[in-house]
């Protein structure tokens, strides 16, 4: 499974209140909360994901609530996969569950500029930097994630297995 | 094994486990609230299921729209009646009827030591303080326990924190975990337990060690957890706690690491903007001004958070560009305060006491920072717009220094007032 897009950087312990802020909790429509994605950084830091991109962040990324409304955001404003050096375990959970690809992948900050032409290998576990040329090795996102994935998240998989039952 | 490693072994029928092993857990109570709630249940719809696994064993509490503020909250409201009218479920905390989760569940039997609970909130890793294997998870994966009464864990390695001396007047629980939480640092114990052991622990009352494991996840852990005692006992009303004993640590248990802390020395702790682990002895402040200063939340919301903070506050007023915001935990937490008379107090000193929820400390309603507002407050998280505006700066305190500093105006220690 590969994915591509243009890298939007991070830092470190990027938290659940700046991805998605409270107030924004009573929405449930995903495009809704998309279009607030990053609102804690800057209102409209969502349009930067519109093409489509890969989020390269640092250690603990998704820090603080379970509220799933963040990954949900991230994925619907356009963000492709989140390439971090490592996550907060509920918000890998959380985005895993919903489809959206969360890759760890040691040194990915240092090896990354902002805007960077990214090509990012889930089963082999390989960050490629087309502008730069390098490629960074990564955890491989274990097989039985990368079905969940496959199938869009946790439900559709669910859902499938149990068709083929 | 260790007290985690014993819970999970248990409740995946296995005589052993280890850390790094996935296990099959069987979850003894699956909490969801007004904000995670909704999403589980469009989650669950998609599931095509006809029935939860036990609707005994699904708690439903509303708390962060309590009463709803908008029309949108109180629609979600709604919908999630209808899901525990349609499911047969009894446990349900209705406006009125509860308060903020974390405070609810032991309170209405919900917890009990050796459990595993998932709770679609982070802060469930607070029931730990009853000796219960509790720990938060996201909506879409609530629908699946729904679904199924199980889930899948990878066995935590556990970090120890003993814990020696008595804290002195004036200085709490949340300053000893203030004081961890600097030390071990935010992602400190990413995908571990934590351990609370030690002197310090036992003398500590049910809702102090709540406090403690309620900041745990603060450090990214799992859970955080106590071995059950008599006081645990107590607190839930059991009959005797020989049927806990069997659930601690045994003596030889593995630990990736053991932290000790003296207690004794420790004076209050505040963490500054914008991380929960960036702590300072209060000593060290330089002075603050402070526009809202807050008493609530799960982590300090409870009948002797409130009472501390009112000894302090008997007899003076908050400051005048100061406003003070005390929220009591739960309906049961707000009769007891109520019935100690520790709302003249607080009224009289010029704070405005509110119902039980989870508005202020996470930023929805009741209490909203405005750019430029420096907060001090008794809840869990400072990160940057958690409060209300990105502009705003958050400190967090004991409900003792919250008290003090409302008065002062400014960021005090309570030992000079008390």
């Amino acid at each position: 499974m590969m994915v591509e897009g243009k890298a939007v950087k991070l830092g470190n312990n990027v938290d659940t209140d700046v991805i998605l802020p409270g107030k924004y909790l009573a929405l449930t429509d995903p495009a809704e909360l998309g279009n607030h994605a990053m609102e804690g950084v800057s209102p409209g830091f969502a349009s930067k994901f519109a093409d489509g991109v890969v989020m390269v962040a640092g250690e603990n990324f998704g820090q603080g609530s379970s509220r799933e409304h963040a990954a949900i955001a991230l994925k619907a404003a356009g963000v492709r996969c989140v390439v971090a050096e490592s996550f907060a375990r509920i918000f890998y959970r959380n985005a895993i569950n919903i489809g959206l690809p969360a890759l760890e992948c040691q040194g990915i900050l240092t090896r990354v500029t902002d805007g960077d032409q990214l090509s990012v290998d889930l089963e082999h576990g390989q960050v490629g930097n087309r502008t730069t040329g390098a490629t960074v090795n990564a955890e491989p996102i274990p097989l039985d994630l990368l079905q969940v994935l496959n199938d869009g998240g946790i439900i559709e998989h669910l859902k499938k297995k149990r068709a083929r039952q | 094994m260790n007290i985690i490693e014993k819970i999970l072994a248990k409740a995946s029928g296995r005589e052993q486990v280890r850390p790094g092993e996935i296990v099959e857990a069987e979850i003894s109570s699956a909490m969801i609230h007004d904000i995670t709630g909704p999403m589980a249940v469009q989650s669950w719809k998609k599931l095509e299921e006809a029935k939860v696994w036990d609707p005994d064993r699904v708690v439903v509490i509303f708390d962060h729209f309590l009463p709803p503020p908008t029309e949108q909250a109180a629609s979600l409201q709604k919908m999630m009646r209808g899901f525990v009218d349609e499911q047969g479920i009894r446990n349900f905390y209705d406006v009125g009827r509860g308060g903020i989760c974390h405070q609810v569940m032991p309170e209405k039997g919900h917890v009990r030591p050796g459990d595993v609970i998932v709770g679609a909130d982070s802060h469930t890793c607070t029931y730990g303080a009853f000796g219960a294997f509790s720990t938060g998870i996201g909506s879409t994966e609530m629908a699946a326990v729904f679904a199924t009464g199980h889930l899948w864990f990878k066995v935590p390695r556990t970090i120890k924190i003993n814990v020696a001396g008595s804290l002195a007047p004036f200085v709490m629980s949340k300053d000893l975990i203030l004081h961890i939480l600097g030390k071990v640092g935010v992602s400190g114990a990413n995908y571990r337990g934590m351990e609370f052991t030690g002197q310090t622990i036992e003398e500590m009352t049910v809702s102090g060690r709540m406090t403690i494991c309620n900041m745990s996840i603060e450090a990214g852990a799992k859970t955080g957890i106590v071995a059950p005692d008599t006081k645990t006992a107590e607190y839930l009303g059991a009959s005797s706690s020989n049927s806990f004993e069997s659930i601690g640590s045994d003596e030889d248990s593995k630990y990736e690491r053991t932290i000790q802390i003296d207690a004794s020395s420790l004076s209050p702790q505040v963490a500054r903007p914008h991380s929960p682990d960036n702590v300072a002895p209060i000593e060290e402040m330089s002075e603050t001004r402070i526009d809202q200063a807050f008493l609530g939340s799960c982590t300090n919301g409870r009948t002797e958070d409130l009472q501390i903070a009112a000894r302090i506050l008997d007899g003076r007023r908050v400051h005048n560009h100061t406003r003070l915001i005390v929220t009591p935990a739960s309906q049961d937490v707000y009769r007891e305060c109520l019935q100690e008379g520790l709302f003249e107090v607080f009224t009289q000193s010029g704070a405005v006491v509110t119902n039980p929820g989870c508005g202020t400390c996470i930023g929805i309603h009741m209490g909203i920072l405005a750019p430029g507002d420096v907060c001090v407050s008794s809840s869990n998280r400072n990160f940057i717009g958690r409060m209300g505006s990105p502009q705003a700066r958050i400190f967090l305190a004991s409900p003792a220094t919250v008290a003090a500093s409302a008065i002062a105006g400014k960021i005090t220690d309570p030992r000079k007032l008390s």
